[in-house]
Formats: structure tokens, sequence, C-alpha cells
């Protein structure tokens, strides 16, 4: 069966269904491939490349589009004017379609495709659920977009992103707001965070709070609860107080902040109009806005899809082609998709069109003919991880305490020491009477005991430890009482109840301390 | 009650008091650890009385009672009463009572009865009585002026009188010149030389503590811990009593470690502390060269901003922090900023403070939950993954010319890198040197801002700003 790669026929549209890399991937089922002459001609890709990768290269466009057995497009088909004819008529009978389709912006298109009577497998329609996590074009579009977002608003905001501190004075960092925390968004925080921006976000959907400070964002709430979890990975259209109260904390962050990047899309509908004009008015001179949703009307009144506008000093961008901008890495990952969908179809050498199988059921749109769009519902929670999206960990300081067990105890000390302890030692061996030594064993080994104990000692517990031994110290009143109980004569005896009296100060004084002291610390609940 | 008895007892309450201060080695088991403490106490004392048996008189039970009761009472209303911040002082003074106890003690022993003895015991015996005298004496006075620096009674600064050394040297000397006539003396001859010991180890206890800076105090504060263990000990000997002799010598290794924990976390060696004169030379600028530069400085709504949009912060804190009293609103400052999912922790360097471990009291009288605070070890391998660090009443601690100026006093002292720190705030009340009066380079890095002001004024406006 042969697969053809048409060149892309929108102008500026520089994007292509499959590298090389992809080409061989699909060599390796065992597909022919033919690619259109110069189709990756707008991203330095050589036809030679290609050829080099097992694909055949044909000039002449009726001819590839007339041996297709699958066509595997990046666009939707349109109208080809050096032909003078509509793509989707150049499609053969009983061929298999794959593109981005977006059917319900393009009703007639679905038509003219059911009228060929061919099969059309929308990327755009692939369910966003773990399993077609690979085949999933729309997230990876999704997240070059947002990063082109930000490096588009970077090229236009006349400032730093990251604050400094400098010689010359102090730089405050910028403040981006990132509306949708979708993988467009998320993307966009991160690439914001990674030039050292402050980045808020909002998104209505609970589910995306955990996500938007994974990547490092603050996130912005409305004084009310209302869950905008949609099916698909979408949000739903929200109830009208929501929606005010969300248009009073855009309109408050315009103020502060200093670039806006949209990304709301409700699917199949316009894009919401988040950010109006008095908004735009109302934000700093130099601040950019990027508009993801453009392409579907724009999330800001002001925006013109396609171009750079600038309205009062604050430029909206709201290019349609931000994926495009990166076009080889685009097609690379829109290509894997692409492929990994053949892979799913490819069955013993065939292709079959399992509609019992979620995955293909969603993507299908037209089959043999029959239009078979919508699929029937296919409720999801929130959105799966984000693939390409680094969500970055959370360090953990496990480690730390590894390191400092390492921590050496002193030794010994030196031979000098050593020789000193040897020679003091004989001494008192050689003159102190018997009575003596039973004492002084006790004494040395005390001495080695407390050293062995208080090494535990965390040093947190210092403090505790002092006024411990301090009361233990206390224990000098035994001396005290033995002069007051036994002997005669006044003097010892006035001596020892003194030394009992302050000496039962510190006893008591000390553990009591001790006990208030410990009764404080606590771990965090 | 017959001796065999008293011996069980006695090791009963030795075996406490260990498992006592084993149990301080983790949280999770210090105030079992307290109450097994207050345990072998009470047995030891209890014992003690007992082991008198019918040698007790009606007027020395009495005398007894009229000491004990109001010594626990008095105990009782100090431990109840004191603040957090004023611990070294207490332990100070806590210190000198034992080391008063130890010379009194002694006396007594001297001029009360002793069991027949040879001359070599004697000799011992006699040597036991004048070396406890003599250590006791120097904790007393030592620990009093130790108070009274902690409490401010005293200037923090040295005292350095000159020929310090030869005059200590010398007193030494005289001492031991009176132990040799104390031995020899019959009967209670002894007491006189005794008693001038005495008076001029007393003056050397108040000597060698003024002339040690306010910055070694958590040093001579454990020093002294020390000394109060082993005169507890000198004075078991001369009683023949082991469970005294134990004690001291789990007290005098204690104190001895903390001692040498505290020298090592300012890198210097135990006998330049004691050499003292330690932060005498002021304003003396480093062989390096003065850091010269501008600094920065930030106000409360900024920092506030900063640390609300920090996502890791770890604060310093110092001894300031105790002078201010804001360990609570810290405390409460922290608790905002966990709350918004930002990553508090607080770094203690082993020297913060006047007593080991008094930063880490503080933090949890204020309530700080103890497993977000962290020794230097534990936390400057992260400092460079942190966003910003709030140092507060902290000074030498954070000294980066302890690494980088070889020719700085406080070269090789460990410290806190904070300035690898994204941004480092430094709450300061002016451009003051610390207790070292050493010039501190940290402020005038690029990412050091400055919050000038007193840091209880600071904290609380911070916190209302959180709250606002």
């Amino acid at each position: 069966m042969k697969v053809i790669i048409p060149k892309e026929i929108r102008p500026a549209e520089r994007r292509v269904a499959a590298t090389p890399q992809t080409v061989m991937r699909l060599c390796k089922l065992g597909l022919e491939v033919v690619v259109q002459a110069g189709a990756g001609a707008a991203m330095d890709l050589s036809d030679a490349a290609y050829q080099e990768a097992g694909a055949r290269i044909e000039s002449d466009v009726r001819a590839l589009w007339s041996q297709a057995g699958v066509v595997l497009k990046v666009r939707p088909p349109e109208e080809h004017h050096v032909l003078g004819m509509h793509e989707a008529d150049l499609l053969p009978e009983n061929s298999v379609l794959i593109s981005f389709v977006w059917p319900a912006q393009n009703r007639a298109l679905l038509d003219r495709l059911c009228a060929r009577k061919v099969t059309v497998l929308a990327m755009d329609c692939v369910p966003r659920i773990t399993r077609a996590q690979k085949m999933d074009a729309l997230s990876a579009m999704a997240n070059i977009a947002g990063y082109r977002a930000i490096v588009e608003a970077a090229s236009c905001y006349p400032r730093f992103f990251a604050g400094q501190i400098t010689a010359a004075g102090r730089v405050d960092p910028a403040k981006v707001l990132v509306i949708g925390a979708g993988v467009a968004g998320l993307a966009a925080i991160g690439a914001a965070r990674s030039l050292g921006a402050i980045v808020r976000a909002f998104d209505p959907r609970p589910a995306t709070r955990d996500q938007v400070k994974s990547m490092g964002a603050e996130y912005l709430e409305v004084g009310m609860h209302e869950s905008g979890e949609g099916a698909g990975g979408y949000a739903k259209e929200m109830s009208s107080a929501f929606v005010q109260a969300e248009m009073a904390l855009f309109a408050a962050q315009a103020m502060e902040v200093d670039i806006i990047v949209t990304t709301a899309l409700i699917p199949g509908k316009p894009a919401p109009r988040l950010i109006t004009a008095g908004m735009v008015e109302s934000m700093k001179p130099g601040s950019v806005i990027v508009d993801l949703a453009a392409e579907q009307g724009g999330n800001c009144a002001m925006t013109r899809p396609g171009e750079i506008a600038t309205h009062k000093g604050v430029t909206i961008i709201g290019f349609t082609d931000l994926p495009g901008r990166m076009a080889s890495l685009a097609s690379q990952l829109y290509g894997s998709t692409v492929a990994a969908l053949l892979e799913e179809l490819w069955n013993e050498a065939r292709l079959v069109i399992d509609t019992s199988d979620q995955v293909i059921r969603g993507a299908l749109v037209v089959h043999e003919g029959q239009l078979t769009w919508p699929p029937p519902p296919l409720p999801m929670a929130s959105p799966p991880p984000e693939p390409g999206v680094a969500v970055r960990a959370t360090r953990t300081e496990e480690h730390a305490g590894a390191e400092k067990a390492e921590e050496a105890r002193p030794g010994a000390g030196t031979a000098i020491w050593i020789v000193l302890a040897a020679v003091a030692m004989l001494a008192v061996g050689w003159w102190a009477p018997p009575s003596f030594m039973g004492h002084f064993t006790v004494f040395v080994l005390a001495c080695f005991v407390g050293w062995q104990v208080v090494w535990n000692v965390k040093p947190a517990l210092h403090t505790p430890l002092m006024s411990v031994t301090n009361a233990i110290s206390g224990i000098i009143l035994i001396g005290g009482i033995l002069q007051l109980g036994g002997g005669e004569g006044w003097a010892p005896k006035i001596l020892g109840a003194i030394a009992v009296l302050i000496a039962a100060i510190n006893i008591a004084g000390g553990f009591l301390i001790t006990q208030r002291m410990l009764a404080m610390f606590r771990r965090q609940s | 009650m017959p001796q065999t008895l008293v011996t069980v007892a006695y090791i009963a309450a030795s075996a406490l008091f260990i498992l006592s201060l084993g149990g301080l080695s983790r949280q999770e088991s210090a105030r079992r650890g307290n109450i097994l403490g207050i345990v072998g106490m009470l047995i030891a004392l209890g014992t003690s009385i007992a082991s008198l048996g019918s040698a007790w008189t009606a007027q020395g039970i009495i005398a007894l009672a009229a000491a004990l009761v109001p010594g626990v009472a008095v105990g009782a209303v100090i431990a109840r009463r004191v603040q957090m911040t004023a611990m070294p002082q207490l332990v100070a003074i806590l210190h000198s009572f034992v080391g008063a106890a130890a010379v009194l003690v002694g006396i007594a022993t001297y001029l009360g009865e002793h069991r027949p003895m040879n001359e070599a015991e004697m000799l011992i015996h006699l040597v036991e009585i004048f070396a406890g005298v003599c250590i006791g004496s120097i904790t007393f006075t030592g620990s009093v002026i130790a108070f009274a620096k902690l409490q401010g009674t005293l200037s923090g600064k040295p005292l350095i009188l000159p020929a310090r050394h030869a005059i200590n040297l010398v007193m030494l000397a005289v001492t031991v010149w009176l132990g040799i006539w104390f031995c020899r003396a019959d009967g209670h001859a002894g007491l006189t030389p005794l008693l001038i010991a005495v008076a001029i180890t007393g003056i050397l206890g108040v000597h060698f503590v003024m002339a040690i800076g306010g910055a070694d105090m958590p040093v001579v504060v454990s020093m002294l811990n020390s000394y109060s263990g082993w005169a507890a000990a000198a004075a078991g000997f001369m009683l023949e009593n082991d469970l005294l002799i134990i004690t001291g010598a789990l007290v005098g290794s204690s104190g001895a470690i903390l001692s040498y924990v505290m020298c090592r976390g300012m890198n210097r060696s135990f006998i330049s502390v004691i050499m003292g004169g330690f932060g005498a030379q002021e304003g003396s600028a480093p062989a390096g060269g003065t850091p010269a530069g501008e600094v920065r400085s930030v106000d409360v709504p900024r920092t506030v901003e900063m640390l609300r949009h920090a996502r890791s912060i770890v604060i310093v804190p110092g001894y300031g922090l105790a002078v201010a009293q804001a360990q609570h609103g810290l405390a409460e400052v922290t608790r905002i900023l966990r709350d918004l999912g930002i990553q508090v922790r607080f770094a203690i360097h082993p020297v913060a403070g006047r007593l080991p471990g008094h930063m880490n009291v503080l933090l949890a009288e204020a309530s700080v939950p103890y497993d977000i605070v962290h020794e230097m070890e534990e936390i400057n391998h992260t400092l460079p993954e942190t966003d910003l660090v709030l140092v507060i009443g902290a000074n030498d601690i954070v000294n980066p010319s302890a690494e980088d100026d070889p020719a700085s006093p406080i070269a090789g002292m460990p410290v806190l890198q904070v300035w690898k720190a994204r941004t480092v705030i430094v709450m300061k009340r002016g451009m003051a040197s610390g207790y070292a009066g050493v010039d501190n380079p940290l402020f005038y890095r690029q990412n050091t801002l400055l919050l000038f002001g007193d840091a209880r004024k600071n904290v609380d406006s911070l916190l209302a700003a959180l709250r606002g």
C-alpha cells in the first residue's frame, strides 16, 4: 500500500506531514512511501534526505495523488489553485486521508469527502486519553505554540523577563499572565518561568491547579467555586456569574502584568472573548498580548488573526501559525503522531479500521463515504499528563541527611595526648591508695559513657541538653545532705544546708525548664 | 538502709541519668528522657536521705526541709517565668549555683568528720577537696560574669588587661602553692589557705570570662557547663560517692562535647577561645581591604512581594532575632508563606545565638515545626537552588569572607553560604559589624538587599502586609 505525502499548499505553511525520520518508521511497517518533490523544502529538508530514508519522490502532483492508498497531510484539504481543483477531489476512491480536519468548522469539506467515498481520520479528533498520547497531535502542536508564544512575546517586549540587580540599577522581573492551563498554557508557563518572569495562570478547571504550581506559576482563583471541567480535556462554558468574576480578575491583572498569553478555546465554538478593549488600554505601554485563540476569533477584542496589531502602545500578537514558525520541530512531532496512528491501524500487513477501538473511532470522521462524526460521547476527567511538557518534579531533600551522616567524629586525639594520658594513668596506679582506684574506675568509665551518649544528641536539642545536665549536676545536693545528716559541729551543717538550698534550685529549675522547652518542639501537622 | 541497697539504688539512678541523656538524641524521645532524669534524681535523693538512717537528728531533718523546700519552690518559679530568649542567662546562673554548692560542700567536708584514713588516703582526700573547691569557685564566679554579660548588665566586649596571661599564670601558681600549704596543714589549720584559694580562683574565674567576647559566649557557657560537672565529680571523690562521680563525669563530658562543637562551628581551637580577646580589634580592616561598594536597601512592601513570589525561602535567624523577640512574628510569617504553598525552611548555624541550640528553642517556642528547621550541613548544599534567603539578626555566620579571605579573622569558619541563593534579604539595624568585628562583604553583593530597621518592627510590618 502506498502512503503519499503531498506538499502543503496553504501559503506560508512550512510544515509537512512526514520527515525522513518518520518516513523510516513507515517504511519499517512495510509501507511504500511517496513524497512530493520539494515537500520539505520550506524547512530545508531535501528530497534526497527523504529518498535516503526510503521514500520515492514524485514531482507530478496528479500522479502522486492518483496512486495514494493513504494520504498524510497537515492542513485539511483545500482548493489547489495551481491545478484548479480541490484536494478532496484528488483523493482516489477508497483511500484513507489522515490530517487535521476540524470537522466542526468544516462541514462543507466533510460532505465533499463523503462524496469521494473515502475514509478520513482527523488528527484533531484523536481522543485525549492516556493510551492515545503518542497520537496526540494537538498537544504536540499546542506545546510548540505555547513555547513560541513566549518567544514572540519576548521579541516584542522591550524589557528583560528576569529581574536583575545591576550596578546600573534594579530591573523588575516581567509579570506574565497565562489564561488557560492546557498544554499550550503550561508550555507558555514553563518558557516564561525559564526566562525568569513571574508567572500567574488562570484556568477554570480546578484540576489544573497542581499542574500550574508544578510549572512554577502562581494559580489565580476567582472568589467562587464552579468546576469548569468539560469533556476531553477542555473547559466547558461557564455560568454568567463566573464569567463576570473572571472578567473582574482579568481586568485587575491587566493593570498589573506586562504580558498576557491567552489560550482559551471551547471545542466547536468561537473562542471566548476574555480581554476587552478597555483591559488592553489599561495595560502598561509596551505590554504584549499573545492570543493563541486568534484562529478561532481570538480571546482578545483587539486581535487581528495572523497579524501583529498595536493598540494604545500594547502589542497584540495574533499569529495563527505559531507551530509553523518552528516548522521542522512541528513536522517532526506531527509526523511521529501520524506514524503512531498508522502503526495502530496497520494490522498483519493491512490497514484495518477497527471501529470498536475507542481511539480510532474518535478520530474517524468519514468511514468509506459515511459521515461518522461526531463520535459517541467519551466522558473524560482532567487532561492526561501532557507529552512533551516537562513537568518539573519537586525536589526532595532526602539526600541531605545521607551526606551529613558522614560527619567525622573527633579521633582519640594525637599520639602526644595518648602518651600523656598513659603516663598519668600509670602515676595514678603507682601512687594512689586502693580505696581511690574503685572510684577512679567509675569516673573514667562514666566519662566514656557520657562522651558516647552525648555525641548522639541532635544539635537542635543542645539547649535542653544543657538544662538537663544542669539539673543533673544538682546532684551535688547529696553532698549537702550527707553533711546535714551526719557528724557533729555546726559549721559543716550550715554550709551543707546552703548547698542543699541552691542545688535544689538547680534541680527543680533545670528539670522543669527542660520539660517546658521540650513541650514546645512540634512536628509539622 | 544497708550499704548494698544504697549501691543498687545509686546504680539505678546512674542508669536513669544515662538513659536521660540518651533520650535527648531525638525530639520524639526527649521528653521521656527528661522524665527518666527526674525519676533518677528522686531515687538518688531518697536513697541519700535514707542511707543516713538513724544518724538524722530532728534539727537535721528540719534544716534539710527548710533548705530543700524553698530551693525547689524558687527553681519551679524561675522555670515557669523565664523567657526563652533569656535561656542563656538562666543556664549560666544555674551553673554558678552548682559551682557555689561545690565550694560549700568542699569546705563543709573539710570541716566535718571523715572516716579513719592512712597517710596516702588522707593526702588524696585533701587534694580532692582542694581541687573540687577551686573548680567550684572558678565555675561560680565565671558563671556569674557570664550571666551578667548575657543579661547585658556587663558589656559583651572583652576586657583585655595588659599582661593578662601572666596574671592568670601567677594566680594559678599561687593557687598551687596554697594547695601544698593546705595539704601539709594539721587539723583544720588548712582552712586559711583553702579560703584564700577560693578567693583567688574566684578572681581567676571573673578575669577569664571578662576577657571573652560576646560571640564566644556559647563556648564559655558550654565550658562552664563542663566545669560544673567536674566540680560535682570532685565532690563525689571527696565524699567517696560513686553516684556523684558518675553524674559529674556525664555532665563534664557533655559540656566538653558542646564546647568542642561550638569551637568547630567557629573554626577556632578551644585554647584560642579560652585565651579570650576575640572581637577586640573592632574596626581594624582585614588585610584584603575593606569591601567597598554600595549597599542596596529594600522596603517592606517590596520584600513582601519578593517573599510571595519566591518558590523556596530559607530563613537564617541569629542572636538579633532573640534580642528583638521577633520569633513569634516570624513564625506567623512562616505559616502564612507556607499556606501559600511556598517552601520555607530555617537554617541554623551551630553558633547562632548565645547558647548551643538556642535558635531551635526560640523557634520551637514560637511553634515553628522542628522538621523545617535544619542544621547548616543539611541545608548549605541546597542554597544555590533557593529563591530567597532572609537573614534576620545574623552577621558573622553568613559572612563570605570566612571562605574567600584568608586574612579575615574568621577565615575558615564554616558559614551558611547564603550568597549562593538567587536573592538575599538581610534585616539589619544599621551597618555595624557583628560580634567578631569583621566587615561583611555579603552586604555589598549584587544579589543582596538590606532591609534596615528594628527586626521586631520589620517582622511585624511584613506580617501585617502579608495578612492585608
